[in-house]
This record gives C-alpha cells, structure tokens and sequence, in this order.
C-alpha cells in the first residue's frame, strides 16, 4: 500500500487523489475554502497551503504521491492561514453582525477555527456594486472571495451558466451573464446550485435573512 | 490596585452593556481594579492607566484624540468589538460620501422635522472614512465580537490581571 | 450629437462583425482589433462578439476588463501610454508625462473633453536601453525627450496621423553591442529528431526564459505525451522589466526561430504553431507577418498572436489560457503544458531565445555550446543591459560572466546596485558584483539593470511593487491582496509616512507571497526585500 506522510501520520494513498482527499478520507483536517467535493479543486483561496517536502503546495490541487512529507499544522503555516484569512477580509467588506450568511459561512468558521481575532491590515473598504434586481435571489459582492464555485455550479450542474468572473488584480469581480449584468435578466432559481454552494454571503436567498436563530446555525 | 479605563468612540455602547453583563463577577472586579476614564465613573479624562479598553472605531477628531490619549497613558491597550476592530456598522457609511451622510441623516432622511445640517463650532469634525483603531495607534489585545460576549470580558481581564496574555477559548470567539 | 455618436456605434457593432468574419474565432485577436478600430470596445460590440462565437458575455467582457490594452470606455483618437519601468523613471519619465498631459490638457486616464487624447501609464515596452518611451496607438516612441514631447503634443493638436508623423520617431534600435555564439551564422548540415534531441542534450540546451527546465527533455515528453493533435508556441511576451532580447531576435533573428520551432514540430508532429508576442511590439507586425507569409512549409503553419498588456501571459499556461483567447490566468499544474497545452492538447512553449539556440544547434553550433558557459549552464545567454550605463544594450556572454565584466564593458561607473532578472529577480550591492549570471548563481531571463550612487533604492522599491499589484491576475489570495499591500506600504514609505512596522511588514509578507499560484506572486517581494536588507539607509529616510 502506498502512503504519505501528514503531519508525522502514514495515510493511504489511491490513485489519482490530491493531498486534500487524502487528509480528508483520514479524518486530518486541512483548512480550505474554495475546495469543495463534487467540483474539481481550484486553488484560488491558497486557504490549504501545506508544506510539501519543505515547499509550499495548495493541498487542494495537489496530486498524493508516495513518500510525500506533509506538514500541515505548523506555526508557521498557521501564521499564513491567519494572513491570507486577514487579507479577505480586509479587501472585502465584511460586517458579520449585519450578514444573514453570519454562523453558516465558511470564511467566518475558518477565521474562527484560526483565532484570528484582528484584520491586522488596513481595510480597504471597496465599494462594490450590489445586485438586488432579482425577486428571490440577491447578489452582495461585498462578500465575495472569488472561490469560482457559483460559476461551476450554475455552468456544470444548473446547466445555466449564469456567472462569470471578470477584471484583474484587485479589480476582479463576479459578473452576471445577461445584457444588462444584471441577476433579474437571468433564469436563476433561488432553488439552483449556484446559489446554495456560495460559501459566504455573497449570494443569498431574499426572504430567508435571520430565520434560523442565533444558537442553532450550521457553524455555532 | 490595577488601574482601568474604558471608553466608547465611534460604538453603540453594547460592548460597555456586555461588559456590565458579568453580572455579580463585575462586583469582584470592582474590588481588585480602580475605574479610571469610562463611562462607569463619568471621569472625562484618563490618567496613568495599567489597561484601556477601547470600544468604537474611529469616526471624528475627537475619538482620534481620545484613543491617541488612551495609547499615551494605558500601559495595555484593548480593541474592544467589531467596530473597534474593523470599523463595525459605522463604517458602513464609507461607501457613500460624506455629503450623502449628512443629507440622508439630516435633510432627507424619514421624519425629519426642521432639516438642517448642524454646524456647531463644537461638534467634532467628521473623518472622511470611519476606520477600526489599528490603523491609527498600536493595540495590544483584540476582543472581538458584536458585542464580546460577557464572558470574553471575563477571560481577557482575568489574564491582565494575572500579568498573562489572554487566550481565548474559540466558543468566545464571535464576530457578531 | 447623439445621433452621430449612435451612428458611430452602429458601425462599430458592425465591424465587430466584420472583424469576426475576416479573423476567426478567436475573442481576443477580435478585442484587440476592436479596440484599435474604434479606441474601445464598446457593450454592444461585446454582446456581438460574444454572441458571434457562441460564448458567454462574461467570458468576452472579461477579456476586456482583464487585458489593459483593452478599454470598455471610449479612448481619445490618440491613445498614449507612457511607459512606467523604473529604469524610464531614472530618465524621467515621469516629468516627461507631467510635460505630456500639460501640453494637451489632460488629466491622466481622462479622454480630453474633444475626444483627442487620452493619457496614461504602461508597464515597462521592453525599450529599456532608449528609453523613455511610450506607445501611441499601440506603436511605440522611444528616445522620448522634452522636445520630442512637445512635438509629438503638435502633432496630435494638429490632429496629423500616425502614419505622416515623421519616421524617426518610430525608429526603434537593436543596439546590440556584444555578439556570441548565437548571432553567428550556422549552416551546418540539419540535424533532425532523435539525432537532434541527443545534440540538444548534449550540448546542455536549458530554457531560456527563466526556470531553465533542459529544452530536449521537454520535447521528447511532448512527443511521449498521449494526445491528439499537437502544438508549438513560441513564448514571446517579454514582459519582465528591463528585457528587451526577444525584441531584438525577433527584429533579427525570426527566420531561425521559426526554424527552431518547424524543428520542435517535426519532433513532436505538430501541425500548428503559434507566435505569441506581447502587444508592446505590435510595431514589428508587418515585419513579422511578411517572414511568415514567406515561409514555405506546407506541413508546419504559424500563427501570430498578439497580447493586450498583460506580463501575467508570459508565464506559460496563462499564456495558453490567452491564445485560447481568455483571460490570462495560471492553469493548475500539473497537468504541465506538455501533457495539456492549447486546447488541452500536449503543447511545448519555449521562449525566442530557446528555439533559436535549437536551431543553431541544429545547423552545427551544438558542440561549441557545450564548450562555453559552466558546468549546469551551458552556452551563451542575451542580457538586456539598461539603467546607469554608457551603453545599454544587447550583450551576448557566455554563462558564467560575472556581474563586474558586465558593468566594465557596458560603461557604468559609480554603481550602487544592480537588479538582476527584472522585478522578480534579485538585487545586488556592490560586495555581490563578483557572482555570476548562471542558473548556478544568478538564473535570469537576462534582465540586468544598473543603478549608480546617485540612486534612491526606494524608488525603484516603490516602482517594482507598483509593478506586481498591476500586474496580479487576481486569482488567488495572497497576491492579489499581498501585492496591494507590499506597493500601499511602499508609497507610504516612499512618502514619508512610513514606520518601523511596514519594513517589518515588508518581511512577513514574503512568507505568505509564496503561497501563491504562480510565480508571479511568489517572487513578488524579493527585489523589495533585497533593497531593504542591502540599503536600509534608503529606507530609514522615509520612516519615522
Ligand atoms: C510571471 C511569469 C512571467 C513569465 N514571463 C515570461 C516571458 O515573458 N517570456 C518567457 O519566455 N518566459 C516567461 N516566463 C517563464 C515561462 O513560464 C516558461 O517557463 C517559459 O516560457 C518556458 O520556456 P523555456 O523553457 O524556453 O525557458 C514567465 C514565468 C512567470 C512565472
Ligand atoms: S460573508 Fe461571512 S465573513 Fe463575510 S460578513 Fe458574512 S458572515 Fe461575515
Ligand atoms: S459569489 Fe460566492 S460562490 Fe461565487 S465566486 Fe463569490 S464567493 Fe464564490
Ligand atoms: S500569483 Fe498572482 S499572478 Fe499568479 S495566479 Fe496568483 S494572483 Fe495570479
Ligand atoms: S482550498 Fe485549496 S486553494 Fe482554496
Ligand atoms: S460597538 Fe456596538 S456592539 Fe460594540
């Protein structure tokens, strides 16, 4: 049987499998963002970054391979998790007490499970354009880490291709495939993939904001 | 005895009532620390202090003054909530000028009676952006949360006290 | 007015038409055409082309937003950009922009109120050893200099095409001042496939556009490579700071680089190839088109393909993300380029110099290649010499040189400090000017860049992180906000705001850059933090 090292522990290893389904099929958890089962990894957030035989690798996307020493729980990868937790932060705008995605989302768990408890950087607050156009679905892209996900969802399993990510650098952002750019000129459902795979508060379902209490949410 | 000081910049006061939150614990602190500068004592300046916890972001001159004599005089200085933090609800306004501000709080907003943008010489001159403390003076400890919940007051203080530097369980950590 | 402005976007729309019927299908040669046309691309003519080929509207206006020579907002009749590379800073560009935008009134990046110009800044056009330059309309103006200015601003006033503005202007100088082993004239007889893939091995044949991967290995696992149809492009984006070779060999040498690359096709059976060439130097296009329409090779065709202003697209697999006419975002390797390339069908990418070291190891020049260089880089490489020099320049050296002999035969005097392998490369005091430029000691594309003691570490510090937060795709986390960071935390430094904690700033951010994608954000801070540790005096005056 093949293995590799995470973090001093010898896991299996198949054919074909990233570090991360690796350290996932064995229960050693690596932090991760954009990664989601069911859609092929992307390697964006760099949320996953792990040390491979003494060099930095997204464990996401990168392939299992024999005798690999991973490290994954090390101070010093601890203090990058924090700083590239800090720098979505602080490149967005995120008022967690104003969110309705607040308890259930991804980067808020993440910035927990790594106690990072200041931006440490300066926030740039941006002013990013909302989309609330469509009745059921609402776009805030105040929130959005361009983790791609709604884009493979609606594209992939929607079949609707409805996202789409555009610009460069800082100026990156999600757009809208209609004429207008706008969510109303689209065939979204608040019921589609795209929607209900966004791991922030990004895209959300209008109506629904706060209906689960505080206590009871997926994270608390 | 350990001397504090709290105050509430650009904040809405709920990280004070969390604070008041400890309950009968707060009676035990009042025992071992003497209250400087906060709005517990009404003292308006704050003198020679070993901890300043400081609540709200930073939204005009005043609260700038304010924390930078906070940094001068506590030996310890605490980020207290979201607003302190990364500027909070406050800081919402940064999107729109301050132009927008003034006439949708003062002149157009709902019920507005006798519209007028106030223009008194006292008033503390508006910043342009509402910014969390960091950016303008060095913060030794952040408290997170809107509000931290009680018991994070409790885990920060006991460790001061204690000379250690506090460590907070990840259940007291929340951002909202 | 209206009206007439409606009209004009009719027309525009229909071009877009045109341009998509007489140039295929590919949206970003389309873009660029566009954009050329008519100063922008409009959202009609987005809605066209995207509808036009069948793809989403996204991923069209994606190229436009992505690609800075693309522009969704109407541009003046003259376009000009002024290029913004350091060593164009050290020859004063930026008065010379002042001057510019002074001259005509404008505001930078603001179309004047008539429509006549608009003008703004471009990462460095590769014209590093006659700068300062600019591009008007694509075309590039070197040499530039207070009177040129003036007079390129009378001209514009006058509203004069490009076309009757004097020829000089658009001179461009090849300013080769050291020739080696690869401008010689090899004519020996052709070695071809395994014979040649063993020369190339032998010799020690190593890429010459930075990592130095063995140039025969890459080949032979293209060819090895399971697959259908096969590809060759030819790397020719030239984007790191103080490079300009590739301009050169292209301006001297295409007919052996497409010998290189027919080579490379015959080994590894493609059909297609694809020149790939960074839009800065669209001023060689007819040039470049006239060679190739010359070539006589039925079973080997090449196609040229331009870029819009993107040094992210000279890394390899942005770069086939951008023939395949997206955005220029890095692919995740593996797979490697040779395995799935263009179309996701095994591909080699080489760089200019690379394929015309093959093919004059080809015709005959293998066994003195091997002779020359060190042990791990054999050969000869081209450096793009620029900065604080009597004479910049192309300077062909065996591998192995050293950075003194360097600066002797250039004319520097008085250095202070030499930038090796542009802004992602390394900089170098004057204790370090004995090392050698080999992938043993100081690997480099061939960027070398001079600074003499009249210098101010920080400005070329402000300018190079400037340089990466441009420049970031945007993909992933760390460099598209790490490089923001790094370049906000120099221009507080560089204005006199700084402190202690944005040097110390400056260091952490260097372990978390190497968590990016790509190269492009792992080398994001070296330079910076190279000055910071050998010229701390530079930095201190803008702390406090
Ligand atoms: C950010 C970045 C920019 C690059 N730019 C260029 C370039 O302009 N020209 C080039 O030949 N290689 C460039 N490279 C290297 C290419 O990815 C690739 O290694 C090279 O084209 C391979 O050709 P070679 O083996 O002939 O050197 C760049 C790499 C990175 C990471
Ligand atoms: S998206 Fe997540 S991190 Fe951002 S504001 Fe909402 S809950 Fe907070
Ligand atoms: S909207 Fe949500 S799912 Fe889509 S890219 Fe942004 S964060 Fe990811
Ligand atoms: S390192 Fe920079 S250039 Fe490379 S993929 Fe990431 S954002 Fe893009
Ligand atoms: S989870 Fe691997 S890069 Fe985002
Ligand atoms: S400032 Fe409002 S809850 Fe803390």
């Amino acid at each position: 049987m093949k293995t590799i090292s995470l973090d001093g522990a010898m896991v299996p290893l198949a054919e074909g499998q990233t570090v991360m389904e690796c350290a996932l099929a064995a229960n050693i958890p690596i932090p991760h963002l954009c990664y989601l089962p069911g859609f092929a990894p992307h390697g964006s957030c760099r949320l996953c970054t792990v040390k491979i035989d003494g060099r930095f690798a997204s464990a996401c996307t990168q392939p299992a391979m024999e005798g690999q020493h991973v490290e994954i729980d090390t101070e010093e990868l601890r203090q990058v998790r924090l700083s590239l937790l800090r720098m979505l932060f602080v490149e967005g705008n995120h008022y967690c007490p104003a969110c309705e995605k607040s308890g259930s989302c991804r980067l808020q768990k993440a910035a927990y499970d790594e106690g990072m408890l200041d931006l440490h950087y300066r926030p740039w607050y941006p002013n990013r354009q909302m989309d609330a156009s469509h009745p059921d679905v609402l776009i805030d892209r105040d929130r959005c880490i361009f983790c791609e996900l709604c884009v493979k969802a609606s594209r992939d399993v929607d079949g609707k291709n409805i996202f789409g990510i555009s610009g460069r650098g800082i100026d990156t952002r999600l757009v809208v495939n209609s004429k207008s750019g706008l969510l109303a000129d689209t065939d979204i459902s608040a019921q589609d993939r795209a929607v209900e795979v966004c791991p922030v508060g990004a895209i959300l379902v209008k109506g629904r904001g706060f209906e689960v209490p505080i206590g009871k949410r997926l994270y608390d | 005895m350990i001397r504090l000081a709290t105050c509430s910049l650009a904040g809405c006061f709920g990280c004070h009532m969390s604070f008041l939150d400890m309950d009968e614990k707060f009676l035990a602190l009042v025992e071992r620390v003497e209250f400087d500068r906060s709005p517990f004592t009404d003292i308006k300046s704050v003198g020679k202090c070993d901890i300043g916890l400081v609540e709200g972001g930073l939204c005009n001159e005043e609260n700038l003054a304010a924390l930078k004599e906070f940094r001068e005089n506590c030996s310890i200085l605490v980020a207290v909530g979201a607003c302190a933090i990364n500027g909070g609800i406050p800081a919402m306004r940064n999107r729109f000028s301050m132009d927008e501000c003034l006439a949708e709080a003062y002149l157009d907003g709902i019920g507005i009676e006798n519209p007028q943008i106030p223009a008194d010489p006292e008033l503390p001159v508006l910043l342009k952006k509402v910014c969390p403390v960091h950016e303008a003076v060095r913060i030794d400890y952040f408290l997170p949360g809107c509000p931290p919940p009680a018991g994070a007051f409790e885990v920060l203080l006991e460790a001061l006290l204690k000379g250690e530097k506090p460590v907070l369980p990840e259940k007291l950590i929340h951002y909202d | 007015m209206t009206l007439a402005w409606d009209k004009k976007m009719a027309c525009a729309a229909e071009h877009a038409d045109l341009l998509i019927e007489r140039m295929g299908n590919n949206p970003l040669q389309i873009l660029i055409a566009t954009q050329k046309a008519f100063n922008h691309v409009s959202d009609d003519a987005i809605c066209r082309v995207a509808s036009a080929l069948g793809l989403p509207l996204s991923r069209i206006l994606g190229d436009v937003e992505f690609y800075s020579f693309l522009s969704r907002e109407p541009l003046g009749t003259y376009s000009v950009l002024m290029s913004d590379s350091i060593t164009d800073w050290m020859l004063g560009s930026r008065e010379l922009f002042l001057r510019l935008c002074g001259n005509l009134g404008v505001s930078p990046r603001v179309m004047r109120h008539d429509g006549l110009a608009t003008v703004g800044k471009t990462s460095c056009t590769g014209m590093c050893d006659q700068g300062p330059a600019l591009l008007v309309n694509g075309t590039a103006v070197a040499n530039l200099s207070d009177d040129r200015i003036d007079a390129i601003s009378r001209l514009m006033e006058k509203r004069i095409p490009l076309a009757a503005w004097p020829d000089e202007y658009f001179h461009v100088e090849s300013n080769i001042r050291r020739r080696d082993w690869l401008f010689q004239d090899w004519r020996g007889p052709i070695l071809e496939g395994e014979a040649l893939l063993q020369e190339m091995t032998d010799a020690g044949l190593r890429g010459r556009g930075g990592a130095g991967y063995p140039t025969a290995k890459k080949w032979a696992s293209c060819r090895d490579a399971p697959g259908g149809e096969r590809h060759v492009v030819c790397n020719a984006d030239e984007g790191e700071p103080g490079t300009f070779k590739d301009r050169v060999l292209l301006q001297h040498c295409a007919g052996r680089l497409f010998e290189g690359m027919a080579l490379c096709a015959r080994i590894i059976k493609a059909k297609k190839g694809f020149l790939y060439v960074r839009g800065e130097y669209r001023y060689l296009e007819a040039h470049l088109e006239a060679l190739l329409a010359a070539r006589r090779d039925a079973d080997f065709e090449i196609e040229l393909h331009w870029g819009a202003g993107a040094y992210i697209c000279g890394e390899e697999s942005a770069l086939l993300e951008s023939i395949e006419g997206k955005r220029g975002i890095p692919r995740v390797r593996p797979p490697f380029p040779v395995t799935f390339g263009v179309h996701g069908m095994p591909t080699v990418v080489d760089n200019v110099e690379t394929f015309c070291a093959a093919a004059a190891i080809a015709a005959g020049g293998g066994r003195e290649f091997r002779s020359l260089g060190t042990a791990e880089s054999c050969g000869t490489k081209l450096l793009s010499v620029s900065g604080d020099c009597a004479r910049p320049g192309i300077y062909e050296y065996s591998f192995g040189v050293s950075v003194d002999r360097i600066l002797e035969d250039c004319g520097a005097g008085n250095v202070l400090a030499v930038q090796v392998g542009g802004a992602a490369g390394n900089c170098l005091d004057a204790s370090e000017f004995g090392r050698k430029i080999c992938f043993e000691d100081l690997p480099t594309s061939g960027s070398v860049m001079v600074f003499d003691r009249s210098r101010d570490m920080r400005e070329a510090a402000l300018n190079f992180s400037r340089f990466f937060a441009h420049e970031s795709c945007g993909f992933c986390t760390p460099c598209r906000v790490g490089t923001e960071i790094l370049a906000q935390a120099m221009e507080g430094i560089s204005a006199g705001r700084g402190s202690g904690e944005d040097i110390a700033e400056i260091g952490n951010l260097g372990s978390i850059l190497r968590a990016s994608h790509c190269g492009l954000g792992q080398s994001a801070n070296r330079a910076v933090l190279d000055m910071l540790r050998k010229f701390p005096e530079h930095f201190e005056r803008g702390v406090n």
